[in-house]
């Protein structure tokens, strides 16, 4: 079984997923990141793997990816440091990155670094549905990986239904025509698109992300899915407090 | 019609719409509605009336004698310097303005590398009273600030793109996140690049450049078809449209000519063709210049409109069938080009059709062999650079 879904049999509320970049802020700092979230509240963790053009992306995330890749992070040493902690490490990874990474990595040799590392679950914004059902489901299904689609505010009832049927770990329900980037607030038109989606009746999880930046925001979310993710925000606090507030701030986005 | 793309936008293994998918209820719009928008009667004409009495085409296709004396082969230039906004840019955009309006769309976004797609977005959102908001590499800003200031006067506002090496391929980064947080605007991208259906739509609005060609060849020369077309290649929109009508006519020899900057292996060139490798660029699968590891390598040329890490998936389909010859021409060489055609056929060329000018000495050419160069843009936009190096 896909290890998010996993997860969801266990608990089916209120999931914190923590999504950072690999090697900032320092090269090494990818694993400390993920033993530090471990022993947190937080339920399942995206790696982002740090690319030149991140065309999703919003202006925290290009310059954490910035900084990793002027620390010397690539993919060898990000699968080199993930299968360091593989036996170790009890909190499910899901990889996020470009399409370009993996198609010039190789495709088969990617999905078999992915697998070696335990990982099961991928994200890549810019693999949209057709060129995945044409060139990339097989080869996934090959390696037991399964990748997440996003619907956003303006994706057709009929174009959700597909990719509900396609999901096997959750649908990433992005929270407004947006970038990645905190914005601190959710609006009422939000909270209709989270309505709508919540009474499509949908088999998939359901978790939130873009502009889910603190407790209030996360909670507000979780009232409309299974969970949310913060990405942004976090880096933010890394750059400002770097491992050592891993913890605190989790436990602000915990407390109710 | 081995060299229109099929439904999902693919030249052989080139193409697609590689778009997150907030982006994909605009790309679909487009899809569904562009052929059917171009191919209509009211279109046709509304687009063949500006660009006859507004943009003063057809440009002309002129023997430049001397030129032919020089190289030994019957040499003809596709002025498309000659245009309204001094370069073959404003074909497309008419024509995207007329889709985006048909669309409904009020609110037009490009992005701009010499400034010559800008200035020619700008012009045309004047003309139609659009809002339009333009975004430049902070680099390439300042290197082209006679063409910033024209897009400011013409109304448009101008984003400095400030991320990576802040030229083209930013300044496109840029306007996709813009895009994807106003999905109500129009997208009315430059080149042969982007998301289908950017590159097919982009290339039809360019091939009046060929189609053109046609019947001025006809005219001059009694046939239809020259030898050989030669046309410089950034993303490749004139060149798209300088071989569009003849990609079915194998005899006819295409070469496109890429910037190789301080030397194809200099480590500082725009020669995609020869340094770049299979991958996904700006939602499109191409060739791309890019490290091993997937990173895209910033392009270094003399020309702010050919720097660029890609090439237009037609391009690459080009390159990979040989259908196309891709050569390429270094700084230097491009500047001895443009210095000679402006003494001796009194013609200042933009830097980036200075390239596809810049193969002449290098070709074998036969005194009976008739040469078509697309000279794309003027040079008034380069006179710094020109000046600079003359001293």
């Amino acid at each position: 079984m896909n290890s998010i879904q996993n997860i969801f049999n266990q608990k089916e509320n209120d999931l914190l997923s923590i999504f950072f970049t690999a090697g900032f802020p320092k090269l090494d700092d990818t694993t400390k990141i993920i033993t530090e979230l471990s022993n947190t509240e937080v339920d399942f963790i995206e790696v982002g793997l740090p690319y030149s053009d991140p065309l999703a992306d919003g202006p925290t995330i290009q310059h954490s990816s910035d900084i990793a890749l002027k620390n010397g992070m690539n993919l060898d040493v990000v699968f080199e440091q993930l299968s360091s902690i593989k036996d170790t490490n009890k909190t499910p990874l899901v990889l996020m990155g470009y399409v370009n990474q993996i198609i010039k990595y190789g495709e088969d040799r990617f999905c078999q670094k992915v697998k070696d590392c335990g990982i099961d679950t991928v994200i890549i914004p810019d693999l949209p549905m057709v060129e995945y059902e044409n060139h990339y489901q097989q080869l996934f299904d090959n390696y037991g990986i399964t990748n997440v689609f996003l619907i956003t505010p303006h994706t057709s009832e009929e174009r959700i239904r597909k990719i509900d049927s396609l999901t096997k770990a959750f649908i990433y329900m992005v929270a407004s025509a947006s970038i990645t980037g905190a914005k601190g607030e959710i609006s009422e038109e939000q909270i209709g698109y989270f309505r709508r989606i919540q009474n499509m009746n949908l088999k998939s999880k359901l978790i939130v992300g873009f502009g889910i930046s603190n407790q209030k925001t996360f909670s507000t979310a979780c009232e409309y899915a299974n969970g949310a993710i913060i990405g942004s925000a976090f880096i933010r606090n890394l750059d400002k407090d770097g491992v050592k507030g891993v913890s605190d701030f989790i436990s602000n986005v915990k407390k109710c | 019609m081995k060299f229109q793309p099929d439904n999902n936008g693919y030249y052989g293994q080139f193409g697609g719409a590689f778009i997150p998918e907030l982006l994909y209820p605009n790309v679909k719009e487009l899809e569904d509605n562009y052929i059917q928008i171009i191919e209509s009667e009211s279109f046709q004409k509304e687009y063949k009336d500006l660009l006859k009495h507004y943009v003063g085409r057809p440009s002309p296709l002129y023997l430049a004698k001397r030129l032919s004396q020089k190289y030994g082969a019957t040499i003809y230039l596709k002025r498309e310097d000659l245009n309204h906004t001094g370069a073959h840019k404003v074909n497309n955009t008419i024509g995207q303005i007329l889709i985006a309006k048909h669309l409904g769309k009020t609110k037009i976004i490009a992005e701009t590398g010499a400034g010559q797609h800008g200035v020619a977005t700008a012009t045309v959102c004047a003309l139609m009273d659009l809002e339009c908001v333009v975004f430049m590499g902070e680099t390439d800003i300042k290197r082209q600030a006679p063409n910033v200031a024209r897009m400011k006067m013409l109304g448009a506002k101008v984003v400095p793109a400030t991320s990576g090496s802040k030229t083209l391929k930013d300044a496109t980064n840029e306007a996709i996140r813009y895009w994807i947080q106003h999905p109500d605007t129009y997208y009315l991208i430059g080149s042969v690049v982007g998301p289908h259906p950017y590159p097919d739509m982009v290339a039809r609005l360019q091939a009046v450049i060929s189609e053109e060609m046609k019947v001025q060849l006809k005219e001059q020369t009694g046939k239809e078809n020259p030898n050989t077309i030669i046309a410089c290649v950034g993303g490749g929109s004139n060149a798209a449209g300088a071989f569009y009508h003849y990609l079915e006519d194998e005899e006819v020899e295409l070469i496109a000519v890429e910037a190789a900057g301080l030397g194809v292996d200099s480590g500082e060139s725009a020669a995609t063709s020869q340094l770049g490798e299979v991958g996904v660029i700006h939602g499109s699968k191409t060739i791309l210049m890019q490290d091993e590891y997937g990173q895209i390598i910033e392009p270094y040329s003399i020309s702010a409109g050919l720097d660029y890490p890609g090439v237009g998936p037609l391009h690459a389909f080009l390159h990979e069938t040989k259908r196309a010859m891709f050569m390429n021409a270094t700084d230097k060489e491009a500047l001895a080009a443009a210095y000679e055609l402006t003494k001796i056929e009194g013609i200042i060329p933009a830097l980036e059709s200075a390239h596809a000018l810049a193969v002449l000495p290098k070709m074998n050419l036969q005194k009976d062999q008739v040469v078509v160069v697309n000279l794309s843009g003027r040079g008034d936009k380069d006179l710094e650079t020109y000046i600079k190096h003359l001293e």
